[in-house]
Order: structure tokens, then C-alpha cells, then sequence
């Protein structure tokens, strides 16, 4: 029984790449200038999710985090989207990169695991998550632009994974993605220890949330945290909200400055009288009266 | 800048005496005259924080030719008096360039015996129009430096790179350094509630857990690295080679790799 999806013919398939290529040079030709100045031509900018995205086992399962920024170019497009995606219920996926990529890709994966967990009668592992969208991915040659943060806990303990838009994968205790992903990053190196207990996961995700919260121009907004465990999942949106609009970040001493000195000048001017006269003939024919200043 | 006739007189090995002025002959009379299109032999991040009694500049001993780790022992930080010192990322020969001008300006300094002598915002700032200047005539030098010292009695940390962008700082961090480390120096500073409330121990740890970082996570890192102690009431002080424990047993927990 097929329950996952296979390809209509063997090898990669490249039709979009190749109907792309032809959209623009329909609509676009020319230069790419003339490409970005007409707003019919030229592809419309991916929304992007910029984002830190962390991930961190603990002796009792895994945390995740992520902030909540999502960027078109270098307007922010949501301030507070969710990045932490369903896959099932002990199995939760961050996802970086093209925001509309990491919704897709994880929603199918989240529908292949829950029929194969009905196929199964098991439940469902983060490894199994893990191939599905790697192999997905990976046949995709890095179009489907997703970074994805997978954890979770399944019967043999917490797992965690991150898997990049080409299909590679990795496995580590603490990872991150994203371009806020060195920030967070030198938070898990200088502070990650194995055997972690859930309160000092969560210390240490939101710290690295908040490194690339405040060092990074991609990331902003708030830290949000899914902590799955065997018993249960706590996902916590969000979990901090660390740029309150309108708080006050500093005072400015107010008052006048002071005077240091005074020096008056009379400024001598021409006065200039202006007369309009318009031609009577045409202006009484049209009704106005002439103007005078 | 001092006459380019006392300059030559102690010039270091391998410099033509030309140290005084950065001199490009123009292309006609010299068709062998090249610009700069990318460094060659290059130096990683360099670390500096401000503490409450000084500042404090960190930089690794490594110099790269490429994805090479050539040369291990290179000295990046350059002391140029008491008061004032300066390390640089980027292009080694560059860096070596620029420190023999400003030795040989130091020395200068040190022989009309005035009593003036630079200070760091002093060599911040032809630093800035030196790189700037190269900048704009499309022939730069590509480095990045961090000038560290004591200003007018209080700690001075100042940035300059190749593009003559300049600014200054309570922590700074060139190439990797400022992705991977900023946020840490940053957060020491935060917790500190600024440099004034920072010890130098915890300055100096606070850096090392950035070299650390970048032993880690920057493939052009080094664990061997110089340390620059600038403390306001005393002489500055370059200390090295010291040598960074790093700690693999993560390795240990990194399973189901090729599953």
C-alpha cells in the first residue's frame, strides 16, 4: 500500500524550475532592472521567515524555541508568527527559511505521519518525521527553501534533529537554524551541559532565543517555547514578550537648555511693496475684480 | 604626517623606506602595480571589552592562507605605547604594512622627545582616514582594526575596516567574532549594568568563553591566542601565547547521525 507519496516518473522533477524560467523571461525580459521596476514582472518576493529557531534536549525530552518575526526583504511582514509547527502530538518541527516552504512541507509531513500512525498502530517516531522530510527535501535539490528544527519523544527518549533545505541532516543535543542561528549558537557553546534538567532547558533555549532576538536584524518580536515531554507537551506562545511597543527604553533629560550668551543684531531689510494689476479687459470680461497688495 | 626623511632611518627589514607614506605609483610608470582585489594571508576575529578599570583585546595567533592553517604563530596585536594598543583581522601583509608605519611613527614620537604621544583616539582617528583614503581609490587595506587604550583617563575601544568605517564601543568584535561573540559580550555588559560595573576577570572570561565559541564554530579559529590588557593607571601590557582548553565530550551525545 502506497501511503506515501511517490514521484509520477523516476529521478528529480524539475517542471517548476524549468515554467519559472520561462514566466520571466515572458513577463520580465530585459535587464533585471527593468524586471524589479515593473511590478508585474518580476517574482514576487518570497516572505521569509529571517528567524532563530533552537532546539535542546534535557533529561526528560526536548525543549524548543523560536522567535516570531517574519520578514519580506527588510520589511517585516508579521511581527508575531508562529514558527513552532504540529507534526504530532509528542512530535514538534521549527521551521527557518521561506515561510510558506516550512508551512507546507511540515503540514504534509504532519498528515504522512498521522496516516502512517493509523497504518501503524504505533506511535509515531521523530526519526520517521525526520526521513520523511529530509527525502522530501532532498528531491527538491534545495528549491523548497525550508530549515526545519524537528524534536521530539517517541519510545526510545528525545530526539532532535535539523534538517537544511538541500536534505542533510543532523543530530546533536542543542541545535539552531536561521540567521540569528551564530547568536544562539554561541549561547548553547558556552553554556550547554549533557543532563540537563527542564528548568535549565528552558533557561537556555530562551537565552539563545534572545540572543538572536537582539543581534540579529532578522529576528525580533517574542520567544515562544514548546516543551515536549513523555507525558505531555507544554507549548508556550508565547513565552516571553521581550519588545513591548511603547515602553519607554530611556530618559531624555527634558527643560531648556541653557543660555551661554546673547547677542542682538538688527537685521536691516528692503521692504518691497507688490502691486498685481491684471489686464481689465479680459479679467472685468471674466467677472474678477483686480488684486492689489 | 612626520617627513618621510627621519622615517627611513629605521625602517624594519624588508621595507624599502617608504614606511612614512602609503606611496602607489600610478599605472603608466608602473604597469606591475596592482589594487587589492582579496586578502591572501589572513587573520581571524579579534575580541575587546571595556571593564571598569580598563579595556582588554583578545586575538588568536593564527594566520590562514585560505582554508590553510599556514602560519600558527602570528602576532596580531601590535603595542604602540603605554597607552594605546591595536590588533587587526584580514590581510596579514596589509596588517604588517600599516603596524610598521605606525611603529615607525611611535618611534618618531619617542625621538623629538616632546612628551606627545598617541593616543588611541589619536590613532583611531588617522587610522580611519588612512583606510578610508586607501578605500577610495580602490585599492584598500583589507583589514579590520580594533584600537583599545586609555583616553583622557578613561578606557577607549574604537573599530575601523577597510571601507573606513569607524565607530566606538563598550565591546567590539571583527569577522566571525561579531556574529558568533557580540551577543555574549553584550549580554556580559548587560548584566554587569554596563563596563563600569565589570571586573577584569570577569572581562577576561567573559572573552575567553568567546574564543572558545569561535575554536567551536569558526573553521579559521585558533586556540592558541595574544591578550592586550590596557588597565587606565598602569602600562599596557600584551601577554602570550596562551593556550585555550576546549571541551569535545558533546561528541559523546551525537547519535543516529547517518540514519
Amino acid at each position: 500500500m502506497a501511503m506515501l507519496e511517490e514521484p509520477s516518473c523516476p529521478g528529480f522533477v524539475f517542471d517548476n524550475v524549468l515554467r519559472n524560467q520561462h514566466l520571466l523571461a515572458k513577463c520580465g525580459g530585459g535587464s533585471q532592472a527593468d524586471a524589479a521596476a515593473s511590478s508585474t514582472s518580476a517574482l514576487p518576493r518570497a516572505k521569509k521567515t529571517g528567524t532563530t529557531i533552537v532546539g535542546c534536549v534535557f533529561n526528560g525530552g526536548v525543549v524548543l524555541g523560536a522567535d516570531t518575526r517574519a520578514t519580506e526583504g527588510n520589511i517585516v511582514a508579521d511581527k508575531d508568527c508562529s514558527k513552532i509547527h504540529y507534526i504530532s502530538d509528542r512530535i514538534y518541527c521549527c521551521g527557518a527559511g521561506t515561510a510558506a516552504d516550512t508551512e507546507m512541507v511540515t503540514r504534509q509531513i504532519s498528515a504522512q505521519i498521522c496516516l502512517h500512525r493509523l497504518s501503524t498502530g504505533r506511535l509515531p517516531r521523530v526519526i520517521t518525521a525526520k526521513q520523511l522530510l529530509k527525502d522530501y527535501l532532498f528531491r527538491y535539490q534545495g528549491y523548497i527553501g525550508a530549515a526545519l528544527v524537528i524534536g521530539g519523544v517517541d519510545y526510545q527518549g528525545p530526539h532532535l534533529y535539523s534538517v537544511a533545505p538541500h536534505g542533510s541532516v543532523d543530530c546533536a543535543p542543542y541545535i539552531t537554524m536561521g540567521s540569528g542561528s551564530l547568536a544562539a549558537m554561541a549561547v548553547f557553546e558556552s553554556r550547554f551541559k549533557p543532563d540537563l534538567d527542564q528548568g535549565q532547558a528552558v533557561q537556555l533555549v530562551r537565552d539563545a532565543i534572545l540572543a538572536g532576538i537582539f543581534n540579529d536584524l532578522g529576528s525580533g518580536s517574542n520567544v515562544d517555547v514548546c516543551i515536549i515531554r513523555q507525558d505531555g507537551v507544554e507549548y508556550l506562545r508565547p513565552y516571553l514578550r521581550a519588545n513591548e511597543k511603547g515602553q519607554r527604553a530611556a530618559v531624555y533629560r527634558g527643560g531648556k537648555p541653557a543660555v551661554l550668551r546673547t547677542d542682538r543684531r538688527p537685521v536691516l531689510a528692503d521692504i518691497i511693496s507688490t502691486r498685481i494689476i491684471r489686464d481689465s479687459g479680459a479679467a472685468q470680461a471674466a467677472g474678477e475684480t483686480p488684486m492689489e497688495t | 604626517f612626520s617627513s618621510a626623511m627621519s622615517a627611513s632611518f629605521y625602517t624594519k627589514p624588508a621595507n624599502n623606506g617608504n614606511a612614512g607614506v602609503a606611496m602607489e605609483t600610478s599605472w603608466d610608470s608602473n604597469p606591475g602595480r596592482q589594487r587589492t582585489l582579496q586578502p591572501i594571508t589572513t587573520g581571524a576575529s579579534v575580541l575587546a571589552i571595556k571593564y571598569n578599570a580598563g579595556v582588554i583585546m583578545v586575538a588568536d595567533t593564527l594566520g590562514s592562507y585560505g582554508s590553510l592553517a599556514k602560519f600558527r604563530s602570528i602576532p596580531r596585536v601590535l603595542r604602540v605605547n603605554d597607552a594605546t594598543v591595536a590588533a587587526a583581522s584580514g590581510d596579514l601583509a596589509d596588517m604588517q604594512f600599516l603596524n610598521t608605519v605606525v611603529e615607525n611613527h611611535a618611534i618618531d614620537e619617542e625621538i623629538h622627545e616632546h612628551g606627545i604621544a598617541y593616543s588611541p583616539a589619536s590613532l583611531h582617528s588617522w587610522l580611519t582616514r588612512v583606510m578610508y583614503n586607501r578605500r577610495s581609490r580602490i585599492n584598500p587595506l583589507w583589514n579590520t582594526y580594533i584600537v583599545a587604550g586609555t583616553e583622557a583617563g578613561q578606557p577607549f575601544l574604537g573599530y575601523v575596516n577597510m571601507l573606513g568605517v569607524a565607530f566606538k564601543e563598550d565591546c567590539l568584535a571583527t569577522g566571525f567574532g561579531s556574529h558568533l561573540c557580540l551577543g555574549l559580550l553584550r549580554e556580559a555588559l548587560d548584566a554587569a549594568g554596563g563596563y563600569a560595573g565589570l571586573t577584569e576577570e570577569t572581562a577576561t572570561s567573559a572573552l575567553e568563553a568567546c574564543l572558545r565559541v569561535l575554536y567551536y564554530r569558526d573553521c579559521r579559529a585558533y586556540n592558541q591566542y595574544q591578550l592586550a590588557n590596557v588597565p587606565v593607571a598602569k602600562p599596557a601590557q600584551v601577554s602570550g601565547p596562551h593556550f585555550l582548553q576546549s571541551d569535545w565530550s558533546v561528541a559523546k551525545l551525537v547519535k543516529h547521525y547517518t540514519e
